[in-house]
């Protein structure tokens, strides 16, 4: 027993002299057929498409599923995927129109059922998806999840295959983007043995991405290999990849620099100092479309007073945006200049004007304003936040300091740290927020709309702080209704200036995807949704 | 055997009493073979009769240990109370630009992640950690030998609801405990650790008190008290309290430590005090992600908070080494 | 003795329903689980209502509690958030966790009652000073800051062991998690025998054996070494429940996949049945562990007998 481990051992280190570093997960060595090790997070939910609504079981969707549209890894545009095209008159009717010769990796071909059955089991109640609203523009959602009580259909009315790669599906509203929707992983396809073995597959993934499964171990590992026989385009340029559950990420990144990982795509925030001289030039910082902003409790009769918003604006006007993200971050976020996302470009509606003076520290006219806007409720700011995901609390404290130092009273902030995320929201979802809190944002798509309406429309699903404008609504109703897509731009423009004029939420810093890799791998980038782009990594 | 209430926990053992103790508290009285940790001592060395008390300060007045010990707590509880005296700047001055700068005059341990300075915190987070180790001690201490020593004293359906009561405290890992509880406390002041410490504290000195006055009560000048007509409350108070707090004293002293870096623990796991209180734990905690780029962070406060414990410990040691009799 | 272990044995069935409740109760105090689950987004309310009913948590606290015990007792411990059965979570972690026990163990026994034997026949000597003043240390120093320095330095620094345990947690990775998770209790294991051992040196049957004039040797094993490690037993035998329970930090510095990391990731998804599942089981062993130490005695201390 104890030879055979010398033995091992010596075998192993044998490799390491012929191939630079195999031996840590046994995998073998590089070139097209070697294994990327990568960070993984465990999922929080079971890894149905509807049912990710996080990054970490995202990253696999992304690698075994292809959907109608996909957004491409560097413009962020919608690209037809398994679309040959999607036809509208009235942006109300949409007719769309399978590619054909892609399957499933288990051989079975995907047709328009298999997008139908798909996105009818993502918006059934019955079946528990966290996702389910996104299925809510198609008619017939109303029928199959209720508000309350029971369903009353099995599938949405506003669904119909009419043959073997073609379907239409009828909306409730016009909605002349819904296409650019399509890219996101709750509307990827899925076989029928989804359906007739769901243990089974939960168990192990079928897809019709460039990955398959290989072996599933929840909570610790899963491994995805390519999947020799996948139709599209963007094949994977390696063997396979091998995610690996972290605890924490730290310890991820320091097994990134003792040689055991490949790719970190988490880098916390204390380590951000040490990457130029851990990794050197193999670390990448890239925009991604996520922005965080402060959120304020409207349903509280003290945050909720006229004239208050001068009182927001000097809150913003306090905060050294400029210093927080060189210091705590070191420029993975930078400084927010509107509510979007640089991602989506001039054209998309990215405006770097647009909050201007509002979202630049002046400690002298933020004082004024405060005391004009009628000073801080209570005397107090409370900033609440979780302490159990991201870096936070750095920044929480960074952002009181500031507010502090800029109003010369050094408890005019003070963190509220909440231990969990669900705690947290459980407190957000029952209003007992007794200040501006934590709210950050994630694109679903990279359209203007998904930054704003589910926001800062009254009652959408993620307006925590109930705010609620008319002008805002109305702007944003005209908008969707716009069946060109520049003109529809301009007019959420508009919305966005209602925003800040109210200083609705208060824009922090448009957060980065930045990623660590090991000398082993090459072509690494980040998607928009800071989401490694896999099946182009290179093994050396 | 208590586990003790820090870290990933060992119990706390008052070596030498320690096992037996256990005993004679695990069984539900079945096994009568309590330790006797706390009888009056004979005559000392001058001749004249004195009580274990002044025997053990004669003793502890000549412990190196204890002096030094003791001197290091008096020092702690003076910039607890008076922290500008040595400390004069505000721990809440934070200046980002100053973020994880080393030492520089007027700021001899630097800053910390934040821009505050390190050196100011850290004389101020004494007093938060000294008020949660003593509070929790004198809770635990108090509830623990009230409730152990009555079920001691009272023996029977009460000793055996107690002992129970005292099993199924001790099951549930403590920093576990802490975790669940205090994940959703809001309050940012040191109660609700201090209270989550006794909740989870108290049942590891009512084992011991139980023990101490079971082992008390069978003295021979108990019995002669008792058969002279003395009262039960009069025995327990006059007769057998004095003799049985000896044991109770010494793991108080030793958990002293232990709550200090409970504290420390629970702030690390990202629950627990809360900022604007300044503390070690919250320092700490802070500054770990940042060990490699900037130690000094980490050091001074865990530094501090290593040097506080340790005093207490060594009290804790030099008093019972001074109230053992068996070790003389 | 078969009576005594009976007697023991159903004392045993209140403290453990006693706990789970407390545990169960401490839980619930956590508020509800589901609003977590959706992400940075409301779930919406018939989903969460749907979760809610499905995970049980839509009847009354006392319900539920009975309910999820008599579960237990068929050996269901239902399901986390995530759709994994419990169960299967426990056969992932308690392997790891019981290895990493096991290393800490070892530690205390061979580093903890070697030194704690040396030091106390040699009582007062530079040694046993020493010796005694970096148990102090090590006592004093909280845990998370003795695991972050050994990574620091062995694993980033010098580069002498993987900074973090893979996912298969083999014994040669869990050395140094296991050394730390055992500092504090080895100190205390060192203590103990030290004072034990300088007690008994000194009593009666000692001296009786010595003046038998048996040989030394035999005296220190058959005679000293046997009756001082009682309180040392005791004492390790105690740790086995709090180790296996209280790895919540340990795991998550070193990145080890087991109970600690299992329980606390529970507790941040608020999963009330992953949560109490694992601390029943851990309620057990605490439980069966502090009666196998009590037979023990009896085993080393001839005049120790249960009635």
């Amino acid at each position: 027993m104890r030879g055979a481990a010398h033995l091992t051992r010596a075998a192993c280190a044998a490799a390491v002299v012929l191939a630079a570093g195999a031996c840590g997960g046994g995998a073998p060595a590089g070139g097209p057929d070697g294994i990327v090790t990568s960070s993984w997070g465990d999922p929080q939910n079971p890894l149905e498409p509807a049912n990710t609504n996080e990054v970490q079981g995202g990253k696999v969707l992304d690698m075994i599923f292809r959907g109608l549209k996909r957004y491409d890894p560097r413009t962020g545009e919608a690209e037809d995927m398994l679309a040959e095209r999607i036809e509208t008159d009235d942006s109300v009717e949409f007719t769309v129109t399978v590619r054909s010769g892609w399957t499933f990796s288990d051989g079975e071909p995907v047709t328009a059922k298999s997008f139908v059955d798909a996105w009818n089991y993502g918006a059934h109640l019955d079946n528990n998806q966290r996702n389910a609203y996104f299925f809510g523009y198609i008619e017939g959602y109303d029928q199959v999840h209720p508000a309350s009580g029971r369903p009353t259909a099995q599938t949405m009315s506003g669904l119909k295959v009419t043959g073997e790669r073609t379907f239409t599906v009828t909306l409730t509203q016009k909605f002349s983007t819904w296409p650019e929707t399509l890219g996101y992983a709750a509307f990827a396809p899925l076989p029928s043995s989804f359906f007739s073995d769901h243990d089974g597959w939960l168990a192990r993934p079928v897809g019709n991405g460039p990955y398959t499964v290989d072996s599933y171990t929840r909570g610790a590992r899963m491994s995805l290999r390519r999947w020799d026989g996948y139709p599209g385009e963007d094949k994977a340029r390696n063997g396979g990849v091998d995610l690996k559950v972290y605890t924490d990420s730290s310890t991820a990144y320091t097994d990134l620099t003792a040689g055991h990982l490949d790719l970190v795509d988490d880098v916390p925030a204390a380590q951000l100092r040490n990457v130029r001289a851990d990794l050197g030039d193999r670390y990448i910082n890239t925009p991604a479309g996520i922005v965080q902003t402060l959120a304020f409790p409207y349903y509280d009769p003290d945050w909720n007073r006229p004239g208050q918003e001068k009182v927001r604006r000097g809150l913003s006007m306090a905060i050294n945006r400029q210093q927080i993200t060189d210091t705590i971050f070191q420029r993975t976020r930078t400084p927010a200049k509107d509510w979007t996302s640089p991602v989506l470009g001039p054209d998309g509606g990215y405006d770097e004007g647009l909050c201007g003076v509002h979202c630049t520290y002046d400690p002298a006219r933020a004082r004024k304003l405060i005391a004009e806007g009628g000073g801080i409720p209570g005397g107090q700011v409370r900033i609440t936040y979780n302490t159990d995901t991201g870096s936070h609390r750095q920044w929480v404290d960074a952002v009181c300091n500031s507010i502090n130092n800029a109003l010369g009273d050094d408890r005019a902030c003070v963190g509220n740290p909440v231990g969990t995320f669900a705690d947290y929201r459980n407190q957000i979802t029952q209003s007992k927020m007794s200040g501006p809190f934590r709210a950050g944002w994630q694109m679903d798509y990279p359209l203007i709309q998904n930054f704003l309406q589910p926001l800062y429309y009254t009652d959408a699903s993620s307006n925590d702080g109930k705010w609620s404008n008319e002008t805002f609504d109305r702007l944003v109703d005209q908008a969707n209704a716009e069946t060109d897509p520049a003109r529809a731009i301009e007019t959420f423009k508009k919305a966005e200036g209602v925003v800040r004029d109210q200083m609705a939420a208060i824009p922090l810093w448009y957060q980065n995807g930045s990623a660590g890799y090991s000398e082993r791998i090459s072509d690494v980038s980040l998607n928009q949704f800071s989401v490694p782009v896999y099946e182009e990594i290179t093994v050396d | 055997m208590p586990e003790a209430p820090y870290g990933d926990g060992p119990a706390i053992a008052p070596a030498g009493g320690g096992g037996a103790m256990d005993l004679a508290t695990a069984e539900g009285g079945t096994l009568e073979q309590a330790p006797a940790p706390a009888g009056p001592s004979g005559p000392g060395p001058a001749g004249r009769p004195r009580s274990l008390w002044s025997d053990a300060w004669h003793d502890l007045r000549r412990n190196p240990v204890f002096v030094v010990a003791a001197l290091v707590i008096l020092f702690l509880f003076a910039i607890s109370v008076w922290p500008q005296l040595i400390a004069p700047g505000n721990p809440l001055d934070c200046d980002l630009a100053r973020a994880q700068q080393g030492s520089r005059a007027g700021h001899p341990f630097g800053f910390d992640g934040q821009g505050c300075d390190v050196y100011t915190r850290t004389v101020h987070g004494a007093r938060t950690s000294v008020t949660v180790g003593v509070c929790a001690t004198l809770g635990v201490a108090l509830l623990g030998s009230a409730l152990g020593g009555f079920a001691g004293f009272l023996g029977g359906v009460p000793d055996a609801l107690l002992s129970r009561l005292t099993d199924v405290f001790f099951a549930i890992p403590v920093v576990l405990g802490g975790l669940v509880l205090l994940s959703v406390v809001t309050s940012d002041t040191v109660w609700p650790v201090i209270g989550f410490m006794l909740l989870l504290g108290w049942p590891q000195v009512s084992r011991i008190a139980r023990g101490s006055v079971i082992a008390a009560k069978q003295n021979d000048y108990v019995q002669a008290a008792r058969a002279l007509g003395a009262s039960p409350a009069r025995l327990l108070l006059k007769h057998v309290m004095p003799n049985a707090v000896a044991p109770v004293i010494v793991v108080a002293t030793i958990a002293l430590g232990t709550y200090v870096s409970l504290e420390a623990t629970l702030s690390y796991l990202g629950v627990g005090l809360r900022p604007p209180t300044v503390s070690w734990g919250i320092d700490i905690s802070a500054a770990s992600p940042y060990i490699r780029n900037a130690p000094h962070m980490l050091l001074w406060p865990a530094g501090a908070l290593a040097v506080t414990v340790l005093a207490f410990i060594m009290l804790g040691d030099a008093v019972r080494d001074a109230l053992d009799p068996k070790l003389r | 003795m078969g009576r005594y272990v009976i007697r023991r044995l159903l004392q045993m069935i209140p403290v453990f329903a006693g706990a789970t409740l407390l545990i169960f109760l401490m839980v619930n105090v956590m508020g509800d689980p589901v609003a977590g689950l959706c992400g940075e987004r409301r779930c919406d309310p018939a989903t969460a209502a749907r979760l809610r009913a499905e995970f049980g948590l839509d009847r009354p606290l006392w319900q539920q509690y009975l309910t999820s015990m008599g579960n237990v007792v068929t050996g269901d411990f239902g399901t986390a958030f995530n759709g994994q059965p419990v169960v299967e979570l426990m056969a992932d972690a308690f392997p790891v966790t019981i290895r990493l026990t096991l290393v800490a163990i070892f530690f205390e026994i061979v580093i903890g009652v070697g030194l704690g034997m040396l030091t106390g026949l040699r009582r007062g000597r530079p040694v046993d000073t020493g010796v005694l003043l970096a148990t102090l240390v090590v006592i004093a120093v909280p845990t998370f800051v003795t695991g972050l320095l050994l990574q620091l330095l062995l694993g980033v620094k010098w580069g002498w062991i993987r900074p973090s345990v893979s996912a298969e947690a083999p014994l040669d990775e869990l050395i140094v998690p296991g050394l730390v998770l055992a500092a504090v209790s080895l100190a205390y294991v060192t203590r103990l025998t030290r004072t034990s051992i300088a007690e008994n040196r000194r009593a009666d049957y000692v001296r009786t054996a010595i003046a038998k004039g048996l040989p030394r040797r035999r005296v220190m094993t058959r005679h000293l070494l046997r009756n001082s490690l009682i309180p040392v037993v005791t004492f390790i035998g105690a740790d086995i429940g709090a180790l296996m329970g209280g790895a919540i930090v340990t795991e998550r510095i070193f990145n080890i996949h087991g109970v600690g990391y299992q329980l606390y990731q529970g507790i941040l998804r608020q999963s009330t049945q992953t949560v109490v599942g694992f601390v029943t089981v851990l309620v057990l062993v605490f439980l069966l562990v502090n009666l196998l130490v009590d037979l023990l005695y009896a085993v080393l201390d001839p005049r120790i007998r249960y009635a």
